[in-house]
């Protein structure tokens, strides 16, 4: 009887849709796990450690994630890397933190990072079974900023910036640093705390990571910091100096002095591409990083995108973008650390601290 | 002796001039907001020019600002916000349905009302972690992804398990996201068709399912599809969840790799293998162009925010249209 209703009811639509299922389930073979891997993103499987790989003729894409920084080179490469290879990168820029999470679940094959990995990361990777490769990429100086029409403040040393910066900082105004400074107030500006900028400059201005006062403007977004300087009169800044370098007509940089102490301290540096290259400025100038997943080290494409990464050819593309390039001898030894790793006896057990 | 008490003149005028005043206050702020919203888009529509052109629209994101274009996140923007309708509509129309017309008014169902309303107020960057949580790496159960082929008789989809980042992850939290807002709508607007027409239908002898069907769906749409319709533009504009996701901002084909219209046609399959391939989307581009150190990007990004904004209008002219439509036919 209520059957009868319903098809009297002339619910055709209701008809249709049982027909279009039943049709679908008759055409679908079933679901199955894919054998071979197909390299179409982390699950390669691999087959021996180490092998050379086989060149890929499917178009597939390399996944990198990580610091917004890096992102800005790996992003150049990228660029520059799909005008040779049919291959596609896809580079996100979660932050150093966030792209992490990505690597250790294996949902990357690279890893950006504005900082080395740390001993907790190290373990937990150790624990998932991943290997991973480090390579340094690129050198990034921390400028320290002010307005242009700031005439008193030309050198800081690190001293006065740990005191400016410490969680107990008692700095309100230009004089609490230096007494024939104006009595005016300082307008902080700073990465916000989930960078790697942030880590690093409170690691090492005041000595302790991820601790710095929090009566400032943080900011995600550098130009952000930028705009900050350039507007205001009393505002002082920690900023990436690829931010510094392509704005440097509304910023002025500071010269900083890596002495501690406020009598005799060493000559203050200003950052450029040469002095952060020498090594002269000091300590506000830090290396970049990519973690390369060594299972991901299997794909032939991956294997020439890190190359790439670190060939000549990319070089200029790293000064482009505001950073530093490594020395030459150090992207000579990234080189033989690749190749290290891609030996077929190595095994693949290249851990960042022994290939140091 | 007059029938008005003492001043009743003085009065009169006072009366009449709030009236006034209370009429101009209501002109200004409607041309307040139209005025803010034009001088914004004066503003990015100038620094747009010279940026925007078919090269833009046609190109992926590159690091030379001459050289970057929005293909890709146009596309990825595209594929999200239809998923997203496909999914949030239905199970938000149903359960707009089954709590105004099929459930009891009992402490259960004032739990779920309160709740809705609750989650229309999260912030998006929630939905986001949860997004990440459920869709991408599926709550941590397996350790490395593991690819699956769903075998169709005419082709083949190749996905992953746990999702990754992909289309489909991303469309599912801007479900999430949107689906609070679709259920009050939709809600809203199943309240406001009259008692009278569901007792005369049902008075008829039509079972509840044919009132529903015939009478009061139908009534309903036009206000249902103004909740869609705001709910899925606030979900192409949203930026954090898909950040949260892990989208990429650095990306050069559209999703399931498809090349143009003709590549669609010609390789359905493709279109089937799009929700489950990387995406980005419009609103990450245009974070990332404006986030970029060279201050020549600005130009770029508005470019992008010129592109967003006619989609959106784009998206909201063709919902209005339908409403439309439907709105014609329906007298009582």
């Amino acid at each position: 009887m209520i059957f009868g209703r319903l098809t009297v009811d002339g619910s055709r639509g209701l008809a249709l849709t049982v027909l279009t299922m039943l049709a679908l389930f008759a055409g679908l073979n079933g679901c199955r796990p894919a054998n071979p891997p197909s390299g179409n993103t982390a699950a390669g499987t691999g087959t021996t450690a180490g092998t050379t790989p086989a060149e890929n003729t499917v178009a597939t894409t390399i996944n990198v994630e990580g610091s917004s920084t890096v992102f800005l080179i790996s992003q150049a490469v990228a660029n520059e890397f799909e005008k040779i290879s049919k291959h596609k990168v896809s580079v996100g820029r979660s932050g150093t933190g966030g792209g992490y999470k990505k690597f250790v679940l294996r949902q990357s094959d690279i890893w950006n990072a504005s900082r080395p990995i740390d001993d907790k990361e190290k373990a937990e990777l150790k624990e998932k079974g991943i290997e991973w490769l480090e390579l340094e990429v690129a050198i990034d100086g921390l400028s320290v900023a002010v307005h242009p029409k700031n005439d008193w403040c030309t050198e800081l040393t690190i001293g006065q910036l740990r005191k400016m910066w410490t969680p107990e900082s008692t700095v309100q105004k230009w004089n609490d640093v230096d007494s024939k400074w104006p009595d005016k107030k300082i307008a902080f500006f700073g990465a916000d705390t989930d960078s790697g900028t942030f880590e690093y400059f409170t690691e090492v201005v005041v000595g302790k990571k991820k601790t710095s006062r929090t009566d400032y403007t943080a900011a995600s977004d550098d130009n952000v910091l930028i705009q900050g300087v350039a507007n205001d009169e009393n505002a002082l800044a920690y900023i990436p100096f690829g931010y510094c370098v392509e704005n440097k007509d509304v910023v002025k940089v500071i010269k900083i002095s890596p002495s501690l102490e406020a009598d005799n301290p060493a000559p203050a540096v200003e950052p450029t591409v040469e002095t952060i290259l020498s090594g002269e400025y000091q300590p506000l100038a830090r290396p970049l990083f990519i973690y390369v997943n060594m299972e991901a080290l299997k794909r032939s494409e991956i294997v020439e995108f890190v190359k790439f990464h670190i060939s000549e050819a990319s070089q200029p593309l790293v000064a482009k973008r505001g950073f530093v390039r490594m020395p030459e001898e150090k992207r000579l030894e990234m080189i033989k650390r690749l190749d290290a790793a891609l030996k077929p006896t190595d095994g693949g057990s290249t851990d960042a601290a022994s290939a140091k | 002796m007059s029938l008005h008490g003492p001043d009743y003149e003085r009065r009169l005028v006072w009366r009449h001039f709030l009236g006034l005043m209370f009429e101009w206050a209501c002109r200004l702020t409607t041309f307040l907001s139209l005025g803010i919203l034009a001088v914004l888009l004066f503003s990015i529509g100038r620094q747009a020019i010279g940026w925007l052109d078919w090269g833009f629209l046609v190109r992926s994101n590159s690091y030379e600002p001459r050289e970057a274009g929005i293909m890709a996140g146009l596309m990825g923007s595209l594929w999200l916000i239809l998923l997203t309708a496909i999914m949030s509509v239905p199970l938000g129309v149903g359960a707009a349905v089954y709590l105004e017309e099929y459930a009891k008014p009992t402490r259960m169902t004032k739990f779920i009302q309160l709740n809705i309303s609750n989650l229309a107020g999260v912030p998006s960057i929630v939905y986001g972690i949860l997004g990440f949580t459920v869709f991408v790496r599926m709550f941590g159960l397996r350790d490395r992804p593991e690819e699956f082929i769903l075998d169709l008789w005419f082709t083949e989809i190749r996905f992953f398990l746990p999702l990754g980042r992909i289309v489909l992850s991303g469309a599912c939290t801007l479900t999430l996201l949107s689906l609070p807002v679709v259920i009050i709508s939709a809600q809203e607007a199943l309240r406001s068709v009259p008692a009278s027409l569901r007792h005369a239908s049902l008075a008829l002898g039509a079972t509840k399912w044919q009132t529903v069907r015939h009478q009061v769906l139908p009534a309903a749409l036009p206000g249902i599809l103004t909740g869609v319709i705001l709910s899925l533009s606030r979900a192409i504009g949203e930026t954090a969840p898909l950040a949260v996701l892990g989208a990429a901002a650095q990306l050069s084909f559209a999703p399931g790799r498809i090349e143009s219209v003709g590549d669609a046609i010609q390789n359905p399959s493709k279109m089937l293998q799009a929700p489950f391939d990387q995406f980005t989307a419009i609103p990450l581009q245009i974070y990332g162009w404006i986030n970029d150190p060279k201050p020549v990007f600005e130009h770029v990004a508005a470019a992008g925010i010129v592109v967003l904004l006619v989609v959106l209008m784009l998206l909201n002219g063709a919902a209005i249209f339908i409403r439309q439509r439907f709105q014609k036919k329906i007298r009582w």
